[in-house]
């Protein structure tokens, strides 16, 4: 097996490159989008509402791999050439950001309404009122849950593999294919995504102990 | 208890299986497939049924259809006769090879390569076709020959050897590996590369389904295909091999080859024809 890593070194360190540029990225931009539409559902507005939930509804059940498809060979055709690894990164944004858009929404009403409420009679907008009060508590209580959302992100990049982004599981495709040592290769392939996953874990139990 | 009376139940059922099947005739290695097949007239051919061009189950009436189908139908006849006649087994590449050790094809014509590996669990005939590896472009491609590639994007299929043979002619190309065919097709159609590479028949058999694509520049590597017979049957082999000889040498597998592949883009089906 250590044949077979430092033969392949090179492989297996830029597919994790790939891996982590692609998580980080679609990290950021899930847990911006997400919590946009997290708001959108909670506003007094109720075409807003309806938008956020349709949003939601829609990308949620779909299978992440019929959106990076979608985007990796429709848009390519009729809007904007895009490589694999952007179309990958994009599925995996748009549909980590719905699951966290449920997840914040969840922990928005659990916030007390009284809370919300008691706000707006101290004369805040509800834009305030959401800024200051709800959401600072509404995120502490969904830390754990967005871990778990995290940890599957990363490993939801996989879905790289498919669309040739040169992620780690098109490398570990790539030399298992060629070295034929495939139970190797995936063991190999798998404690690299522990190197990106555990610390994640590790430091949402951490922020869990310190906020709640 | 319950747990172990269900493993008792598997355990004689499995026993049960077993001596039932050793019940059957002569063991297959001490048959003779020839002496079967001439008794019963019939010659069982493993095929392919979604290779368009090669062997292609029709839909529409169920039949399968091809160069191979044809070519094993002409086999059959001069092995053992006008009246002899070819059944077909659709098999993948993965069933193929088990299905001819257990019996249930007498022989493999399904686009099978003759490689070292395989000659260690079975016996081939003479090759009765020469691919090569080619690449699929769009018509108004810049693409005109292997080398071309350098520099360009290459869309290939996970685990075909295909893609580490672009390699050495066009060491600078940008290698995508997609996990199946029809997906590499589809990639190619969304511009994500600038060719698409396997072997140049199924290639051919892409290019005839979808307008405004075709084959292109000379086959560059050879992939002799070989009907796959059992080891030990050697009566078998030479009446192929000796079949196969027969309808070269009378134009039928010209016929064949014309009929099949007269009419594809950028397919020199004159590549392919024998004397």
């Amino acid at each position: 097996m250590i044949n077979l890593l430092s033969s392949n070194w090179h492989a297996f360190i830029s597919g994790f490159g790939w891996t982590l540029l692609s998580s980080v990225l679609a990290l950021f931009f899930s847990l911006i989008i997400g919590s946009l539409f997290a708001i959108l559902e909670v506003v007094p507005s109720k075409i807003l509402r309806i938008i956020g939930n349709v949003y939601v509804e829609v990308f949620r059940n779909i299978p992440l791999l019929v959106i990076t498809m979608f985007f990796y060979l429709v848009i390519p055709l009729y809007v904007v050439k895009i490589n694999g690894f952007t179309a990958g990164t994009i599925g995996l944004t748009i549909y980590t950001s719905a699951f966290i858009a449920e997840t914040v929404r969840a922990g928005i009403n659990s916030v007390d309404i009284g809370q919300m409420e008691a706000a707006r009679s101290q004369g805040m907008t509800f834009w305030q009122a959401m800024r200051y009060i709800v959401l600072p508590q509404a995120f502490k209580y969904v830390i754990p849950p967005l871990g778990n959302q995290f940890v599957n992100l990363v490993k939801n990049s996989s879905v790289l593999a498919f669309v040739a982004g040169f992620d780690l599981m098109y490398q570990g495709n790539a030399i298992a294919s060629q070295t034929f040592e495939t139970v190797n290769t995936y063991i190999i392939v798998g404690l690299f995504y522990l190197v990106i996953t555990l610390p994640i874990s590790y430091y949402m139990q951490h922020l869990e102990r310190k906020l709640a | 208890m319950k747990r172990l009376k269900y493993l008792m139940l598997m355990i004689t059922s499995l026993l049960l299986l077993l001596t039932l099947s050793a019940c059957g005739s002569k063991p297959l290695s001490s048959q003779n497939i020839l002496e079967n097949d001439k008794q019963s007239k019939t010659i069982t051919w493993g095929v392919k049924a979604d290779t368009k061009l090669l062997g292609l189950i029709d839909v529409k009436d169920g039949k399968e259809k091809g160069f191979e189908i044809d070519l094993a139908t002409a086999l059959t006849k001069k092995m053992l006769g006008k009246d002899a006649k070819a059944k077909f087994v659709t098999v993948t590449s993965q069933s193929r090879i088990p299905l001819l050790k257990n019996g249930n094809i007498d022989a493999i014509i399904a686009t099978m390569t003759i490689t070292p590996e395989r000659l260690k669990t079975i016996d081939f005939s003479d090759s009765y076709f020469d691919a090569g590896q080619s690449l699929l472009v769009k018509d108004d491609s810049s693409v005109k020959k292997v080398e071309d590639l350098n520099n360009k994007t290459i869309i290939g299929v996970v685990g075909s050897n295909s893609v580490e043979n672009v390699k050495k002619f066009a060491p600078k190309a940008q290698v995508l590996q997609l996990p199946d065919y029809a997906q590499a097709l589809t990639a190619l159609k969304s511009g994500q590369g600038d060719a698409l590479t396997t072997d140049n028949v199924i290639l051919a058999g892409m290019a005839v389904n979808n307008p405004g694509y075709k084959l292109q520049g000379k086959a560059f590597t050879t992939e002799p295909y070989g009907i796959g017979i059992n080891k030990g049957q050697d009566d078998f082999r030479k009446a192929v091999n000796k079949a196969l000889k027969e309808v070269q040498q009378d134009g039928t597998y010209n016929k064949l080859i014309v009929k099949w592949f007269g009419n594809v883009p950028g397919f020199n089906y004159k590549e392919v024809l024998r004397k």
